[in-house]
């Protein structure tokens, strides 16, 4: 079954400048896709249409059976609370230790303390930072900060996991221990679309590749690889 | 548990997670929150200031007016009964508040109180031979209209002369109708200066926050759960604004009003009294600050919720 389902999807910008022509594309529940491409390639305009940043100019736009294109602005709330999102710069708020960052997308709900902690907790020790709750993001390395956002993004167990470029800012090392726990909310049941840049990561985890160039889809790879495009 | 308690308990919780975080935040945005609540204090001790000043000029204003009378001299040859009709006549007009007969008797005897030469002279005199006349004082409702009256009084048949300080009170008058419209126009000037200020301050501060506001979305925040904290935000702010205005106010006025024992270099100019008079400027002030806080806040992030 299809969960993500772009119709003929066209973005084109207020000053004129085309992002994304007629796109096809269907995303299956629990898959894991990378989208690549050069810079301008229009890939971060189509996750920004995902989450509902971003508005396609023509076309629909399906997640989980909701037309995003459709949605009222004052109601994105309501989709944004069935996504989690991972960005390059985490989008931690310095001012709230680890806990309270990621209690912070449970206590919008209203749920109980308890309930709250109890995900919170769990969200934190799976990727590994249960023990660094009372500090500060500025006293986290770069990786862990990320996942912290990562354990911020999943703690309300979404259906879906949106990344864009959530390694960009990190060394090697530091990104395959990200992309491991990432790897892993993938196995549990939810599906990642990750925005990338970082070759040697799509060729280590053999998943699906799209490719963008300027505005359109020209590779769909089941198990694809980076290197595999670059030599077209 | 049935849905709608569920629904309620999630609101009460949220509300009051949105309470401690906008309290929470004055304390963490602690400089930005200093400059918006100084900004906020020194706009309130300003309107303060014009909000009292402006009511004792008004109140003076009242008070002059109220004195305002029309003195209407009665002719000698009028009987008591004819004076009494004379009265009830005067009384009747429109614009005639109320009538007060002195007679010649009475005004000798307050005459006499005021020196002993001239009480030894009006001792002299017999109840025939008081050469004073027989007065009767109105006041009016409407000042404006005082020298109308006073000549519909004079043109009666029983009464001599009228006298009500023609020429001086027109002056006043004029003079008062100006003071009041150019109070009027620096009130509202300086309620819009007020709230320019203080919701300017306000966004400032939360400018700073954009990231905040845009990470609550990303989140799932509805836009209604991200503005509660700021609003409540806005509220600190504005209520810790307010303190030291209300406190000048309060302590203030009262010392000038003891300082100057109710009266401004002459028994003519009157003081308001200072209770209840402080108590509803700190009302006021607390009000403005509170409201234009909140008000301040809201319209702040509501530029930031639109996408």
């Amino acid at each position: 079954m299809e969960f993500i389902k772009f119709r003929n999807v066209e973005k084109t910008y207020k000053n004129g400048v085309n992002a994304v022509y007629n796109l096809n594309l269907d995303i299956k529940k629990g898959e894991f896709v990378f989208v690549t491409g050069a810079s301008g390639s229009g890939k971060s305009t189509l996750i920004k249409m995902l989450y509902r940043e971003e508005k396609p100019t023509h076309g629909e736009i399906y997640v989980g059976g909701i037309n995003v294109a459709k949605v009222k602005n004052s109601k994105v709330y309501k989709l944004r609370r069935k996504i989690g999102i991972v960005f390059q710069d985490f989008k931690l708020l310095p001012k709230l230790t680890v806990y309270e960052n990621v209690a912070f997308a449970l206590e919008i709900y209203g749920l109980p303390t308890q309930e709250v902690k109890r995900k919170v907790l769990k969200a934190l020790d799976l990727v590994g930072l249960k023990s660094r709750t009372k500090s500060y993001p500025d006293q986290l390395s770069g990786g862990e900060q990320q996942r912290v956002a990562i354990a911020r993004a999943i703690v309300n167990s979404p259906k879906l996991l949106i990344c864009d470029e959530p390694t960009g800012n990190l060394d090697p090392d530091t990104s395959l221990e990200v992309m491991k726990v990432i790897e892993k909310i993938n196995d549990l049941g939810t599906t990642v679309v990750m925005v990338t840049h970082d070759k040697e990561m799509v060729n280590k985890m053999k998943k699906r590749v799209i490719l963008l160039d300027n505005g359109k889809l020209i590779k769909d790879y089941e198990k694809g690889s980076y290197s595999n495009h670059e030599s077209n | 548990m049935r849905k709608e308690v569920i629904v309620i308990m999630k609101a009460i919780r949220i509300l009051l997670r949105n309470i401690r975080d906008g309290f929470k935040s004055v304390g963490r945005n602690l400089s930005l929150s200093i400059a918006s609540i100084s900004c906020i204090t020194i706009t309130l001790l300003i309107v303060g200031i014009a909000i009292v000043v402006s009511y004792n000029v008004e109140n003076m204003t009242k008070l002059v007016k109220e004195d305002f009378t029309i003195v209407s001299f009665v002719n000698t040859s009028a009987t008591d009964e004819e004076i009494q009709d004379l009265k009830k006549t005067i009384e009747s007009y429109k614009n005639v508040e109320s009538v007060e007969h002195q007679t010649k008797t009475e005004i000798a005897n307050e005459m006499k109180d005021t020196s002993d030469s001239l009480s030894k002279i009006i001792d002299s005199w017999s109840e025939d031979s008081n050469p004073l006349y027989d007065t009767l004082l109105v006041k009016v409702r409407d000042t404006e209209k005082i020298s109308k009256t006073a000549e519909q009084i004079s043109d009666l048949d029983l009464i001599d002369e009228v006298q009500y300080g023609q020429g001086m009170v027109e002056n006043l008058l004029s003079i008062f109708k100006v003071l009041e419209k150019a109070m009027i126009v620096a009130m509202i000037a300086l309620v819009f200066v007020t709230l320019f200020l203080i919701t300017n301050t306000i966004k400032i501060t939360i400018f700073s926050r954009k990231r905040e506001i845009e990470i609550m979305r990303l989140v799932g925040a509805s836009n209604f759960s991200i503005k509660q904290p700021f609003v409540i935000e806005g509220f600190c702010l504005g209520f810790l604004g307010s303190l030291i205005p209300i406190a000048v106010t309060l302590y203030g006025y009262s010392a000038l009003y003891k300082h100057f024992n109710g009266q401004l270099f002459s028994p003519f100019i009157k003081l308001v009294p200072a209770e209840p008079f402080i108590y509803f400027v700190s009302l006021i002030l607390l009000g403005l600050g509170v409201v234009v806080g909140m008000f301040g806040s809201y319209r702040a992030v509501r530029k930031y919720l639109k996408i």
